[in-house]
């Protein structure tokens, strides 16, 4: 029987090691964190159609309850060595674990809006982070801000670290676009008199079900989209924000004041990925994610032989392609034992 | 003996180059302005002069501070600069000694040795005939020098060396050739005549046991007088041209002539005087993002010629690190921001919609604070200000709290020098208007604007640095020493733009464990980020800053402190190192808050957004 180990228990790492049990093959899992699921566990529902994202993670657990893979969890990965068609591994906790090949599912890091200075993140009181907005939702039912006051007017700003030379991002983060149309709804659903506004360089909605709901949080949920990137944000003495922008569009700089500033931050590589593309000598590119061997036909093969990728550790994707870009790399590590058998 | 023909190149030489020397030195500071004519006169019969002559041999003859840079190099130009201006002097005496005459010509002092046929007698004769051997082997060994250094400039302490055009290498080949010319010359008659002293004379007879040496006698002469005359000749189409001209230049300095806004002929004589040492070059940052040809030396070069392209003017950061390290002291930046001020065309600046309004500031106002554009990018250096003034109990105007015209030093960088002055003059109104005493300013690079371009009498401006020390030293901040390693990066506008070095260190000696560095002060780094560089990729200035914090984290510090918001947005960029403005260090010292390793401020502000449950 063959052994694989797969480095990272997010979605990708569950859904590959699931995969590859039902080839019949023996998987160990490493998770850095106590638990698995990765950072799916901090979101509240997903987009385009609102599932909550309970329904995917309980079955990602139930998959691993089900099948027999084991999970280290609380475990990183110290080194990988190779000796010929095997892998030695050794982790934190100092184990040694052999494996025929390996399957590198790191995953991403959400950026620190931190680094966008002029937006206030962690100085101001009332600049939260998609992410921190979906632990919001998570929690109860209704949003305030300074002294219970219920938040009149809001803005989301699009491209928070992605497609932006100012924080090294050239890239496109892929989600963050329709993430934004995605809460901007759930605001107003939960808070019908306000006044929502996106600021967007240009909306990507490609995927399926995305440019719809796109046209309804216009037409059914009244949110404005403005063409036109955030320059600064500065506190006023009622803790609302004075924001200023360029409405491109009619070319002319605006000014507003709102009560809650939301930021759509993108994805990095992240020093998980950086960690296994140093312990697994597999190259990374320039946008720090790993490099595939082609983006076509290969995109789940490492510059290692025996070495896999599955999922957002080769570049940013929503849940649903990293669940098919999971199996795709249990189908290649299944052919690569095939043939050294 | 009577002249021959030999002289003439020599002498049409010198007087060709005399006459042209006169004539554009003169050109230059006819077109001086009134005042700095009015400076020349008031001052050249004081102790200025005097102090000029002495800082001329200093520096143009003993080459000081090339000496202390690097002790080789040094040498190399001492022994050219000086062995020769010896060489003349000492000449002159030998010949008037021996003719015992003061008014000796040129000529004979030059061709001396040609001209006597017999060995000196008398004892001062033999020394100074003596003498002048050991001086052309002294200036000898420094031509070798310069030969080795176009071989390998390495062993002279520099990574590079100049680049050199056509008139440059006509006149840089007659200037190694002139001395090897003179001593072979000498020598071969030293040893037809049996006339020379302890060098040439065992030469001399050397040369004669091997060659027929009355055959090459006339013939090295006149190589002798061509090449003095082709020196001559190439020599205002050559970086030498610095030789003449850089006296002139330390007299009008000392005299208190400097650099103005625009091109002046004290500005061309400053290009004049600019010898192509290439001592700029290391010292240069662009190198480290592989650009090569932008260096002061450079853009010199091309000003002098009038061929300077907004390619290489402006692809710079204006950083000033390479004038620190200039032996002839230039203003680099200055002579870079009047060619910028003349190459750029001035583009529509009403400046229509600014509106001067009321100023109401209550009398009891104590500062007025500028926090400047750069800064309201920073807030966490706002915050921290704001925070500072409640807790020290200042009065203060927040002059651009809603935003007010810009500074002007980011077109005066530019170039855009009469744009920049509406901006002055509406923002100077406004602070006279105020009537406050002290203008409080948190980015350096307004502040080196509201000090040298606003006339702002009884108004005294700060940086926030000098501020905070003073109201330390007022006692009204209360110290608290935060246990960590900070290493302090000096903003190039603030250090070396305007000499401010002590006071950040002071207080951040106070309040944290400074840790000093090798790049610092006069040395210090740019941080890539200037806005003075309109060319520059992104990708180089990342590299450039990449360089500079590879360094810091050598000291492994805690935290990167500096005093400028464009120097901390460049830094925070790349999230090696946390970066923190001093504005900021002192204000979580005094709340002590400690900085974690990994520069997350413990106990910091969680979002206070919050769901009802």
């Amino acid at each position: 029987m063959k052994h694989i180990v797969i480095i990272g228990g997010g979605i990708a790492g569950i859904e590959t090691a699931s995969a590859l049990t039902d080839a019949g093959h023996w998987v160990t899992l490493i998770e850095k964190d106590a638990q698995i699921g990765g950072k799916l566990n901090n979101w509240s529902n997903l987009f385009p159609n609102f599932t909550p994202v309970e329904k995917i993670t309980d079955e990602l657990k139930e998959k691993c309850r089900r099948k027999d893979f084991s999970i280290l969890t609380n475990t990183e990965v110290n080194s990988v060595l190779r000796n010929k068609d095997k892998f030695s591994i050794n982790t934190s906790d100092n184990q040694q674990l052999e494996a025929d090949a390996i399957v590198v599912a790191t995953g991403y890091e959400l950026f620190d809006a931190r680094r966008k200075e002029e937006y206030g993140y962690k100085i101001y009181d009332h600049v939260i982070t998609s992410a921190d907005l979906e632990q919001l939702f998570k929690s109860g039912e209704k949003l305030t801000v300074a002294a219970g006051k219920i938040p009149k007017r809001i803005a989301f700003v699009h491209c928070v670290g992605s497609r932006d030379e100012k924080s090294g991002n050239h890239y496109c983060s892929k989600v963050c676009c329709i993430t934004g149309v995605k809460q901007a709804i759930e605001l107003k659903k939960h808070l019908p008199d306000a006044e929502i506004f996106c600021f967007y360089m240009d909306l990507r909605m490609y995927g399926k079900h995305f440019e719809e709901l796109y046209r309804e949080a216009q037409e059914k949920y009244d949110i404005q989209f403005i063409r036109g990137r955030l320059s600064e944000a500065s506190e006023k003495i009622d803790k609302s924000l004075l924001i200023k922008a360029e409405d491109t569009l009619s070319g002319r700089p605006l000014k507003m004041n709102v009560d809650l500033l939301v930021l759509l931050i993108g994805m990095e590589a992240g020093k998980g990925t950086a960690a296994a593309a140093t312990s697994c000598s597999i190259g990374c590119e320039e946008s720090g994610f790993l490099q595939t061997a082609d983006s076509f036909l290969q995109s789940n093969i490492s510059m290692q032989d025996g070495i896999f990728l599955a999922g957002s550790c080769t570049a940013p994707m929503t849940v649903n392609d990293t669940v098919l870009h999971a199996r795709s790399a249990a189908q290649e590590v299944n052919n690569y034992l095939q043939k050294t058998r | 003996m009577e002249p021959t023909t030999f002289i003439w190149p020599f002498t049409i030489g010198l007087l060709f180059i005399s006459c042209f020397l006169v004539i554009i030195v003169g050109i230059w500071i006819s077109s001086l302005s009134r005042i700095d004519k009015s400076r020349i006169w008031h001052n050249i019969f004081t102790r200025k002069s005097l102090e000029s002559l002495r800082e001329i041999f200093m520096e143009s003859l003993l080459h000081r501070k090339i000496f202390r840079k690097n002790a080789v190099l040094g040498y190399m130009h001492m022994s050219l600069a000086f062995g020769w201006f010896l060489l003349i002097v000492v000449g002159h005496i030998d010949a008037c000694n021996h003719f015992q005459s003061l008014s000796v010509p040129a000529y004979k002092a030059i061709f001396f040795r040609f001209y006597i046929s017999e060995a000196a007698t008398t004892l001062s004769g033999k020394i100074l005939a003596a003498s002048m051997d050991l001086l052309l082997v002294f200036v000898l060994s420094g031509v070798m020098l310069a030969y080795f250094k176009r071989l390998n400039s390495r062993l002279f302490g520099m990574k590079k060396t100049t680049q050199l055009k056509i008139g440059d290498r006509i006149a840089l080949s007659s200037l190694w050739l002139i001395f090897p010319l003179r001593f072979l010359a000498e020598s071969v008659s030293a040893g037809i005549h049996h006339n020379g002293s302890i060098i040439s004379q065992p030469t001399g007879n050397m040369l004669a046991t091997l060659l027929p040496i009355h055959l090459f006698e006339m013939p090295l002469w006149w190589a002798y007088s061509g090449s003095l005359a082709l020196f001559f000749m190439a020599m205002p189409v050559s970086r030498y041209m610095h030789i003449p001209v850089e006296v002139v230049l330390i007299f009008l300095r000392n005299y208190g002539i400097r650099v103005k806004k625009r091109i002046s002929g004290f500005s061309r004589i400053q290009v004049y005087s600019c010898s192509r040492c290439g001592i700029c070059l290391d010292s240069c940052q662009m190198n480290h993002a592989a650009i090569k040809d932008t260096q002061s030396v450079y853009v010199l070069k091309h000003i002098r010629n009038r061929n300077i392209t907004d390619e290489k003017l402006f692809n710079c950061l204006l950083c000033g690190r390479c004038q620190p390290d200039c032996p002839v002291g230039l203003e680099l930046n200055d002579l870079r921001i009047t060619q910028r001020i003349e190459s750029t065309k001035e583009y529509n600046s009403s400046y229509e919609y600014l509106k001067n309004g009321k100023v109401a500031v209550s009398p009891q106002t104590e500062v007025i604070y500028f926090a400047g554009c750069m800064t309201h990018l920073t807030p966490a250096i706002l915050k921290s200000m704001k925070e500072i003034f409640a807790l020290a109990k200042v009065k203060y105007w927040f002059m651009d709290e809603d935003k007010t015209a810009c500074c002007g030093r980011p077109l005066m960088q530019v170039g855009q020098y009469e744009a920049a002055k509406k901006l002055i003059e509406h923002n100077r109104e406004r602070i006279l208007a105020s009537g406050a005493k002290k203008l409080v300013v948190s980015c350096p690079i307004c502040y080196k604007v509201f000090n040298e371009d606003y006339a702002l009498p009884g108004i005294k401006v700060q940086h926030h640095s000098e501020y905070l020390l003073e109201l330390m030293a007022e006692n009204r901040l209360p110290i608290h020493k935060l246990p960590m390693r900070v290493v302090y990066h000096d903003p190039c506008e603030l250090g070396r733009g305007s000499g401010i070095y002590h006071q950040p260190r002071l207080l951040l000696d106070e309040y944290t464990e400074l840790v000093p560095m090798k790049n610092e002060k006069e040395a210090s780094y740019c941080c890539g980020g200037s806005l003075a560089n309109i060319k520059i990729q992104m990708n180089e200035r990342n590299q450039i800053r990449d360089n500079v914090l590879d360094e810091y984290l050598g000291y492994q510090p805690d935290i990167l402190a500096t005093a400028c918001p464009l120097c901390k947005k460049t830094f925070a960029k790349s999230n090696k190192l946390p970066v923190h403005d001093i504005a900021e260090v002192i204000y979580m010292a005094i709340q002590q808050k400690n900085i974690s390793i990994a520069g997350e401020i413990k106990d910091e502000k969680v979002p206070k957004v919050e769901f009802w449950r």
